[in-house]
């Protein structure tokens, strides 16, 4: 009885996160390797979106850690704890950048990278930076569609 | 020429600053201080950092040069003005009992000399690890008839600040073998443990990344040794367990309390992989 009300409400949370065609971080397949060849979402990436979320503090902040240049003239401080960006597509295959994306670790064992779509096995964690436990659900650092969205910006860093 | 290229060369090029460095020591290797005060700011890591960490480095060496100049006079230091003010009240008698911190210790100069260096340390009375904080509240409640002192208060803070300032030039050499090995080990094991949604340890930035830019923040090692800090961001004498919080803030953590054993564990460890640089507190930061 308990079991069936409590499952009953899962579903209707689920249904108020992930629309339509969206994938549930908990659901995202990935193959051996941690690619991730289906996108998240059915709309296409923005790479006009991606490149603001690369690049803005409160969002994907992804510049902290890596260059990249195209975006030298006008987001200052771009940091080099990670690998520069520039001509990424012609390095890795869109599914691995996804697959990066969405859980860093799965590809590079041990990296300081953030995952971006993953709501689950953190420590401590808090709500965004108030130092204050979260209460309620952990949502992933990006949405799906912003996931999306930098995917696409990302494959246009062609050398 | 691509960008790659242009890293290559900066790192060949830092290579070869390394190789001339060791022949002339550039600016960055020398911290006197008041034109007496020698402060040793790089040096071999000690034993227990063998295979993670060849030198070890005071976060001195990672700031501007028009940061490093701020340390090297005791007039220009604005942490200073707090040592000043610590001892005035390092003279003033408070509490039931009427008495100073001068009537039991006498000069700080004195009798606080070489203090710094070896804090946190193992208390035998107390059967734990206790560091100077500790100490001196313990003082204030127990021998003055005090109100104890808020942990990273302002009144704690600036009394840290002239222990350490009375030490400056000394080695760290916190004990971390014998009755503090417990604390020492629980202290190394959350600096490699990973916080937040950001899932980042204080080795991933202070190990792994130290010398790399984070945005606008040049990583240093994360020592503390110049601790308290005078920060230039905030303008105020900075206590080392406020720091720790903010930087398990920044993975999006919950961080231990101010003050808590967790909290002195990891002061013990990280003190610990700074033995051998010089105690440099008040230090001036970014
Ligand atoms: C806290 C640091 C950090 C942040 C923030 C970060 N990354 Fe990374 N990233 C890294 C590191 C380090 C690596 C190298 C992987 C490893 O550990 O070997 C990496 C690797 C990558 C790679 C593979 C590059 C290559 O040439 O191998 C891509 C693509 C990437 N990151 C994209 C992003 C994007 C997009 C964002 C933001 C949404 C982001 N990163 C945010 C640290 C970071
Ligand atoms: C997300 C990256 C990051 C993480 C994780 C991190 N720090 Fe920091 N820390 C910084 C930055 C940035 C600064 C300021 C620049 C500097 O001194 O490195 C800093 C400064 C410090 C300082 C001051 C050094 C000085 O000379 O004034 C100490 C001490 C310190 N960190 C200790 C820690 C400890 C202990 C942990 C783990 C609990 C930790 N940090 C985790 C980024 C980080």
């Amino acid at each position: 009885m308990k079991k069936g009300a409590l499952g009953a409400l899962c579903l209707l949370v689920a249904a108020g996160t992930a629309s339509a065609g969206t994938v549930a971080p908990g659901d995202v397949k990935m193959d051996e390797y941690g690619f991730v060849p289906v996108p998240l979402t059915d709309q296409p990436g923005d790479p006009v979106n991606g490149r603001k979320i690369a690049g803005t503090k409160s969002l994907g902040n992804c510049v902290s850690c890596h260059v990249i240049g195209e975006m030298a003239s006008d987001v200052p401080f771009h940091g080099e704890v990670g690998p520069e960006l520039d001509g990424l597509p012609g390095r890795y295959p869109e599914a691995m950048v996804r697959g990066i994306l969405v859980n860093s670790k799965n590809i590079f064992e041990g990296t300081v990278m953030p995952a971006y779509y993953k709501v689950d096995g953190f420590n401590r964690i808090a709500d965004g930076f108030t130092t204050k436990p979260l209460e309620g659900e952990i949502e992933p650092l990006l949405s799906a569609q912003q996931i999306e969205d930098v995917v696409a910006y990302l494959m246009t860093l062609k050398d | 020429m691509n960008k790659a290229s242009i890293r290559t060369m900066t790192a060949m090029a830092a290579a070869l600053g390394i190789a001339a460095g060791a022949a002339i020591a550039g600016p960055d290797d020398e911290l006197v201080i008041n034109g007496e005060i020698r402060i040793v700011t790089r040096t071999e890591a000690p034993a227990h950092l063998e295979g993670v960490l060849d030198e070890i480095r005071s976060g001195w060496t990672f700031r501007t040069e028009e940061t490093q100049a701020l340390e090297m006079d005791d007039f220009e230091n604005p942490g200073m003005v707090f040592v000043e003010e610590a001892m005035s009240v390092w003279d003033t008698a408070e509490g039931t009992a009427g008495k100073a911190c001068a009537d039991c210790h006498g000069t700080a100069e004195e009798s606080m000399l070489g203090v710094k260096a070896v804090y946190p340390k193992w208390n035998e009375t107390a059967g734990e690890v206790r560091t100077i904080e500790q100490m001196i509240n313990e003082c204030r409640t127990d021998r003055m008839g005090a109100q104890e002192w808020k942990y990273h208060g302002l009144d704690m803070t600036q009394m840290v600040a002239l222990i350490a300032s009375v030490s400056r030039g000394m080695p760290v050499n916190v004990a971390i073998d014998g009755p503090a090995a417990e604390t020492w080990e629980k202290g190394k094991e959350i600096y490699y443990t990973r916080f937040g949604q950001l899932d980042l340890s204080c080795a991933n930035c202070h190990e792994e990344n130290y010398d790399n830019y984070i945005r606008a923040d040049h990583l240093s090692q994360g020592q503390v040794n110049g601790f308290p800090t005078y920060r230039l961001k905030n303008a105020k004498l900075n206590a080392l367990h406020d720091r720790f919080k903010g930087c398990i803030r920044d993975t999006r953590g919950v961080p231990f309390g101010i003050g808590s054993p967790e909290f002195v564990a990891l002061e013990l460890y990280v003190a610990s992989r700074g033995n051998g640089l010089s105690v440099e507190g008040p230090s001036v930061r970014n």
